[in-house]
C-alpha cells in the first residue's frame, strides 16, 4: 500500500489533495504556499486530476469563488497564508456561517510589517474565531494525512464546517523528508465525497447567505457553537478509522514523556520535534520534562489537555504569534491557562514567545525554556509576562 | 410573535422556500398610490423597468383607447406589494401615472 | 551509521538547495530517514545561501539548523575570505568539502585545524566545461559522497535522474561521476 517518496510539505499536501479528487481549486500564489497550487495546476494540466482550476485575482476572490463552489456542492480546495489569509478574512466567516464544507491549507507565515515571508503562527492565530475547524501538523507525513482527515470531517453531515489544515512555512513546506503516499483509491475510500444536505441547484432553488436580522442571527450563532462542539466526536472517529486503515495514530493532542513529568512544554507545529529531541537529552540528565503538542486547535481539546497535564507542577506554553496587550501574550497560552483553570487544576502556567518571523528554535533556546521551568517549578508566583525566547536584548 | 428556536431552523440560515417574499405584503407601507391612466399610457414599459419592487404588472389584456388605438397589453399595479414610492409616476414619459392619497 | 549532518554554504543561483534536496532524496531512496532544510532569503542570485541535511536510521524529530555538522560543503571559493562561519561547529574528524583551485593544505591554512579532513575539487571548472555555467551543485554532491562515503555514487546519480529530464540529468550525472573521481582528500 502506497510508497515512500522524498517530499517537501507542500508537495505532500498537493499529492493528498489530488487523491481527494476536488472538483474546484481556487488559487492565488503567495510564499511559502505557492508550490501547493502550482503542483495542483500541473496535475490538472497533465490530466492526472479532473478539476476546475481557477486562477483568481486575489485571495479575497479565491475564497469568494470557493464559497460559490462549495455552495453548489463541489468538493473545494484552496491554500494561502499571511497577508493572503488576512485578505480572505471576511469570507472565512461566511464560509463557516453558511455551513459550507471545504478544505483550506495555511502554510503558516508571519504577518507584515516589517515584510516577512518566513514562518510563525501569526496568520493561523488571526482566524481562530472564524468558525473553522483548525488543525496544525508537525511533519510532512502528518500534513499529507491531514488533508483526507479534513475532507472526511468537513463533509460529515453531523459537522458541515470548513476545515483549515496547517503546516509551518519553509521548515515544513520546503523541507524534504520521507512521506508515505497512499494509493489514490485508498484515500478516496477513506474520504468519499459526500453531498451536503442542501446545495445551489436551479431545479430546486434555495437562498444562501441572506440577511439574518436580530430575530435570527443569534440563533444561527448558537447552532455554530453546537456544530463545532459536535465535530470533536467526528474528529475522534476519523482518526480512529485512519489508524485502522493506514496504521498512523493521531489525536487532538500528542504527548511525549509526560507520565512522570514535573514540568512540561506545550506548543504547536514542527518546533515540537526539536523540543522532543531536547527532552531526550534532558531526560538523560534526570530532568523530568515532557511535551504536549496541540494538533487540533478548534474545537480546543481542553479535556485532553487537562487530563495530560494533571500531574505536572508547571507548564510552559510556547506561542509562535504575539498578541500584544493580551493577558498572556499568546492565544495558545490563554486557552491552555483557561482550560486548566476551568478544570480547577492546581497547575501553574507561564508563557514563551518564540520563533517569530522565521527565527528557528535552537537547542540552546529549548534549554533556556526548560531552565526557566526548573527555576519556577517550586515557586508559588510565576511571571505573568511571557519570556521572549531568542530575541536580541 | 413566537419564532422557532435554534434547533428548529435550517442550518446556516439557508432559506428553503424560494420566492417567499411574495408573502410579505409591503402594500400597507403606502401613503400615496399610483394610478395608471390607460388612455394616456403608451405601453413603453418604463414604469415596469423602474419599479424597485416589481409591483408593476404587465398583463395580456387588450385595450382600445377612445381615439381608437388598440393595445395588446395593459399595465397594472400590484397593490399588495407597491410601497407607493412614486418612481413610476416620476419616470413616466407621458405623465400617465398619478400619485393619489389613499383615504383610509 | 549513526546520525550524519551536513551544512551547505553557497550563493543564490549555484543550486545549493537543490544539492541538499538531492542528497536527502538519495538517502531516503536508500532507506534512510533524511531531511533537507533550506534557508530562504527573498531569492536573490548571488546572496549567501545555507542549507542543511540530516541523515539517520531513526526518524528525525529536530527541525532546527544543524550546528555541529559532520560535513560542511563550500560551493563558492569566495566564501573562504571569511572562513569562520564555514568552520563553525564542524566536528572533530569531520569533513570540509570545498570548491577551489587551491590544494587541501592551502585550504587548511584558512581554518588552522588539524582535526578535520579537507577535500578539494575544482567544481567551477568542471561545471563550466560541461554545463557552460558555474552551477556547481551536482559537482559538490559528487565530491561530498566521494570524500565522506556517506552515500553511494549510484544513489545520488539516481536522485538526479529522478528529478531532472535526461537533457539535464545526463550532463549532471557525468559531473557527479567526474567530481567523485577527481576530489582530493587530505
Amino acid at each position: 500500500m502506497g510508497k515512500v517518496l522524498p517530499l517537501g510539505g507542500n508537495y505532500a499536501v498537493a499529492y493528498a489533495v489530488k487523491a481527494c479528487k476536488p472538483d474546484v481549486i481556487t488559487a492565488y500564489p503567495i510564499s511559502p504556499q505557492t508550490t501547493i497550487v502550482e503542483r495542483l495546476s500541473e496535475f490538472v494540466a497533465n490530466g492526472e486530476l479532473d478539476a476546475e482550476f481557477l486562477h483568481v485575482e486575489s485571495e479575497h476572490s479565491a475564497l469568494s469563488v470557493a464559497i460559490g463552489a462549495a455552495a453548489a456542492g463541489a468538493r473545494t480546495y484552496s491554500a494561502t497564508c499571511s497577508q493572503g489569509l488576512a485578505l480572505m478574512n471576511e469570507l472565512l466567516y461566511i464560509m463557516s456561517h453558511v455551513r459550507l464544507p471545504m478544505v483550506l491549507t495555511i502554510v503558516a507565515r508571519a504577518l507584515s510589517a516589517p515584510i516577512n515571508i518566513w514562518n510563525d503562527h501569526s496568520d493561523f492565530m488571526s482566524v481562530i474565531d472564524s468558525g473553522w475547524i483548525m488543525m496544525m501538523s508537525a511533519s510532512n507525513q502528518e500534513a499529507y494525512d491531514e488533508i483526507m482527515l479534513a475532507y472526511r470531517i468537513a463533509e460529515d453531515p453531523r459537522v458541515l464546517l470548513p476545515v483549515i489544515t496547517s503546516m509551518d512555512g519553509y521548515i515544513q513546506s520546503h523541507v524534504v523528508e520521507p512521506v508515505e503516499v497512499v494509493d489514490d483509491e485508498d484515500v478516496i475510500s477513506f474520504a468519499p465525497k459526500r453531498k451536503s444536505w442542501v446545495t445551489l441547484d436551479p431545479d430546486k432553488p434555495v437562498t444562501m447567505g441572506a440577511v439574518g436580522d436580530p430575530n435570527w442571527y443569534f440563533e444561527f450563532q448558537r447552532q455554530l457553537w453546537e456544530a463545532m462542539k459536535e465535530s470533536r466526536a467526528v474528529f475522534d472517529e476519523a482518526v480512529a478509522e485512519f489508524s485502522k486503515k493506514f496504521g498512523r495514530d493521531y489525536s487532538a493532542i500528542e504527548t511525549y514523556k509526560l507520565d512522570d513529568a514535573e514540568v512540561a512544554i506545550v506548543g504547536m507545529g514542527s518546533f515540537m520535534g526539536t523540543i522532543k529531541a531536547y527532552v531526550d537529552r534532558a531526560r538523560k540528565n534526570g530532568v523530568k520534562v515532557g511535551t504536549l503538542r496541540v494538533k487540533l486547535y478548534r474545537p480546543f481539546p481542553s479535556e485532553d489537555i487537562v487530563r495530560a497535564l494533571s500531574n505536572v507542577k508547571l507548564v510552559g506554553v510556547m506561542d509562535r504569534a504575539l498578541v500584544p496587550g493580551s493577558p498572556t501574550g499568546g492565544f495558545l497560552h490563554s486557552d491552555v491557562a483557561c482550560a486548566v483553570r476551568q478544570a480547577g487544576l492546581d497547575v501553574k502556567t507561564l508563557g514563551y514567545i518564540a520563533g517569530l518571523g522565521g527565527k528557528l528554535l535552537t537547542m540552546d533556546n529549548v534549554k533556556q525554556m526548560v531552565d526557566i521551568l526548573l527555576k519556577y517549578k517550586d515557586v508559588k508566583e510565576v511571571p505573568k509576562e511571557p519570556f521572549f525566547i531568542g530575541v536580541r536584548e | 410573535m413566537s419564532l422557532p428556536g435554534w434547533k428548529q431552523i435550517p442550518l446556516g440560515a439557508v432559506i428553503l422556500k424560494p420566492g417567499n417574499s411574495v408573502e410579505y405584503k409591503t402594500g400597507e407601507w403606502r401613503t400615496l398610490r399610483p394610478e395608471i391612466n390607460q388612455e394616456k399610457c403608451i405601453r413603453c414599459r418604463t414604469c415596469w423597468m423602474f419599479c424597485p419592487e416589481g409591483a408593476i404588472l404587465e398583463v395580456e389584456e387588450p385595450y382600445k383607447t377612445q381615439a381608437g388605438k388598440e393595445y395588446r397589453l395593459t399595465y397594472k399595479v400590484n397593490y399588495d406589494h407597491c410601497k407607493g414610492c412614486g418612481i413610476c409616476a416620476n419616470e413616466c414619459p407621458v405623465k400617465a401615472i398619478t400619485m393619489i392619497e389613499e383615504a383610509i | 551509521m549513526s546520525r550524519f549532518e551536513i551544512r551547505w554554504h553557497g550563493r543564490g543561483g549555484q543550486g545549493i538547495v537543490t544539492a541538499a534536496d538531492l542528497t536527502a532524496t538519495a538517502a531516503i531512496k536508500l532507506g534512510f530517514y533524511a531531511q533537507s532544510i533550506p534557508t530562504f532569503g527573498t531569492e536573490r542570485r548571488g546572496a549567501p545561501v545555507i542549507a542543511y541535511n540530516r541523515i539517520d536510521r531513526q526518524q528525525i524529530p529536530e527541525r532546527s539548523p544543524v550546528v555541529e555538522p559532520d560535513a560542511v560543503v563550500v560551493a563558492d571559493p569566495h566564501l573562504l575570505i571569511n572562513p569562520k562561519p564555514l568552520g563553525a561547529g564542524l566536528k572533530s574528524g569531520g569533513y570540509l568539502v570545498v570548491n577551489t583551485v587551491k590544494s587541501a593544505s592551502e585550504v587548511r591554512e584558512f581554518f588552522k585545524r588539524d582535526d578535520i579532513k579537507i577535500a578539494v575539487v575544482n567544481a567551477t571548472k568542471l561545471a563550466m566545461d560541461v554545463l557552460r555555467a558555474p552551477i556547481v551543485n551536482t559537482v559538490m554532491v559528487g565530491a561530498l559522497v566521494s570524500a565522506t562515503g556517506v552515500l553511494t555514487l549510484e544513489s545520488v546519480i539516481n536522485a538526479v535522474r529522478d528529478r531532472f529530464p535526461p537533457r539535464l540529468a545526463d550532463p549532471n550525472a557525468q559531473l557527479i561521476k567526474q567530481a567523485y573521481e577527481s576530489v582530493k582528500v587530505e
